[in-house]
């Protein structure tokens, strides 16, 4: 394929919210490919723990919808990365049935390739077993009991799977877990793009719009990745890309601004020359790619225990003044009240109370001579092992949380609650508990690839 | 006259990167201020891990001149999500930062 290989990235993440407008300006722009990812660790893990999605599915099927379209329209692969928001089977599968409803809305016939990538226990066990699973800072070694512990664990894509399915003739590719890089590198990697280019290219536009200078200016970006070198520009035509804006975004969610590591190698943009090349467009070139052993990163999710939430809102003008000392003292009436009434049964309980107004973000006490907020919402969250007893323990502490009052000596006062009932029940505690790598001998060797031929199916 | 980030950065911002680490970017408002506080003593492990409880052999400093940034990055000490969680996303740690005296 002639270089330069070109882009469209068309949102941060499936279901941001991607417009025809924007897509129409990539596609007649000489788009190959159209690329996005669907999902990150950001959100935290109970998401992979519940394979459900972040993205409302509405949302979603918006954005596929468009995307659909103009690739079929245009004859380009539609590829995305980390499904359903975890990439785990079921939110694979999910997306899978949005994508399915789509097409058949549409009348397109497209032929799909679904790349799963969680893993079963008894392989992470043995491949743990063999040495072939290390640790990164700040986890230490893995043992088979935090492997048991994991509701769901995937191993994270790299490009390959992906340069497979489009060789195998994919329209659509749904990705499971994948790093965002690599969803967006695949197409240029197979079709003899720089290898270096590719992967920064992809890097910059991983969060589409944000490596613009107006980043609520348009949802997406066109890369365009060459022999020995990418150019980047916003698909909104009223934005622009500028230097700064391009060069800042390899900091981003980054810990290193100058090193990614991806599954079989590291890029390192510590060369890179962000040039202007147009009044919207920035020119990189420089970037390095060093190849290393291949590895894929573990992320795997456990449920813990349950909570059950309570708010209520005070503007009490003598607690407005005190409200550290108003926190102590409720917070050891809620632990009182609940070893009375519940007893050893509450088990290994928590309890916390959070000053939102006050100092709940970071729970450092505010230095003396902070003025008074007008006034506060305190969260209480009680923390146990089964649901039941969460909620108990909220319905023990509900009347000292609702009247406690700051000297004992004056009527009980009776603070603002939002809701009835007042307790309300958040489900579990869901925790990421892997940060490790597996290595492979080969790519593919822990990816399972699926085919729906729709156009098949209706030949049939 | 103490000279505080906030002082000398234009922006400043913190994130998560990855369930594991936070990282915080200063961007400093021109070179003079980066040249003179980019290796600030204050902007250290110490710093960090008064600030934040820290790992303070895992505190990593780097400088990008042509941008005028400074990045610190540092491990969490709690689990993202986990029963204590107050910031998933840690986009509210850098204000503890602020007030630092370089």
């Amino acid at each position: 394929m002639k270089l330069p290989i070109k882009v469209l990235v068309p949102t941060g993440s499936l279901g941001a919210g991607t417009t025809e407008e924007e897509v129409r300006y990539g596609i007649s722009h000489g788009a190959h490919v159209i690329a996005t990812d669907a999902g990150s660790t950001d959100s935290g893990a109970a998401y992979l723990s519940t394979g459900t999605s972040k993205n409302n599915r509405g949302s979603v099927k918006r954005d596929l919808g468009i995307l659909m379209k103009a690739g079929a329209e245009a004859g380009i692969p539609l590829i995305v990365g980390t499904c359903g928001q975890a990439g785990g089977d079921l939110n694979v599968d999910w997306t899978k049935e949005i994508v399915l409803e789509v097409a058949a809305e549409l009348g397109i016939h497209p032929r799909i390739a679904l790349l799963y990538s969680e893993q079963g226990k008894a392989v992470l066990k043995a491949k743990n077993a063999q040495g072939k699973i290390l640790p990164l800072a700040p986890l230490g070694a893995l043992d088979d009991r935090t492997i048991d512990d994991c509701d769901h664990i995937v191993a994270v894509m790299g490009p390959e799977p992906y340069m497979e399915a489009l060789k195998g003739g994919a329209d659509i590719i749904l990705g499971g877990r994948t790093t965002d890089t690599a969803v967006l590198a695949s197409f240029a990697l197979l079709h003899g793009a720089s290898t270096a280019a590719s992967w920064h290219a992809a890097k910059i536009a991983e969060c589409g719009a944000q490596c613009t200078t107006t980043r609520l200016g348009g949802s997406g970006v066109l890369i365009s990745i060459g022999e020995d070198h990418f150019e980047v520009e916003p698909l909104a035509q009223n934005n622009t890309c500028s230097v700064e804006s391009v060069s800042a975004h390899m900091l981003y969610e980054n810990s290193d601004p100058f090193m990614l590591t991806e599954p079989g190698g590291v890029l390192n943009v510590t060369g890179a020359r962000y040039v202007q090349a147009d009044p919207r467009t920035v020119k990189v070139t420089g970037s390095a790619w060093e190849p290393m052993p291949y590895t894929m990163k573990l992320e795997g999710s456990s449920s813990g225990r349950f909570q059950t939430i309570m708010l209520v809102g005070i503007q009490d003008p003598l607690i407005m003044g005190r409200v550290d000392e108003f926190h102590d003292r409720l917070l050891a009436a809620l632990y009182e009240r609940t070893r009375k009434t519940i007893g050893a049964a509450a088990g290994d309980f928590h309890i916390s109370l959070r000053m939102y107004g006050w100092n709940a973000v970071s729970g450092d006490k505010p230095p003396p001579g902070t003025p008074a907020p007008r006034e506060i919402g305190v969260l209480f969250v009680a923390t146990a092992e089964t649901q039941a007893m969460a909620t108990q323990i909220a319905k023990a502490c509900n009347p000292y949380f609702f009247h406690y009052p700051l000297d004992l000596d004056r009527e009980l006062p009776s603070y603002g609650f939002a809701f009835t009932p007042a307790d309300i029940e958040r489900g579990p505690v869901y925790e990421f508990k892997l940060n490790h790598v597996v290595r492979v001998d080969d790519p593919l060797e822990l990816v399972r690839t699926q085919w729906l031929d729709l156009g098949v199916e209706v030949a049939a | 006259m103490k000279v505080t980030v906030k002082d000398v950065c234009r922006h400043v911002r913190s994130k998560n990167a990855g369930p594991f680490w936070v990282t915080i970017d200063l961007f400093f408002d021109g070179e003079e201020n980066f040249r003179k506080y980019a290796d600030s003593e204050a902007l250290g492990p110490a710093t960090l891990s008064r600030l934040f409880d820290a790992d303070p052999t895992l505190v990593k400093r780097f400088k990008v001149p042509g941008l005028n940034i400074v990045k610190l990055s540092y491990a969490r000490t709690s689990p993202q999500g986990g029963m204590v969680e107050r910031d998933m996303h840690c986009g509210q740690q850098y204000v503890r930062l602020l007030a630092v005296e370089l």
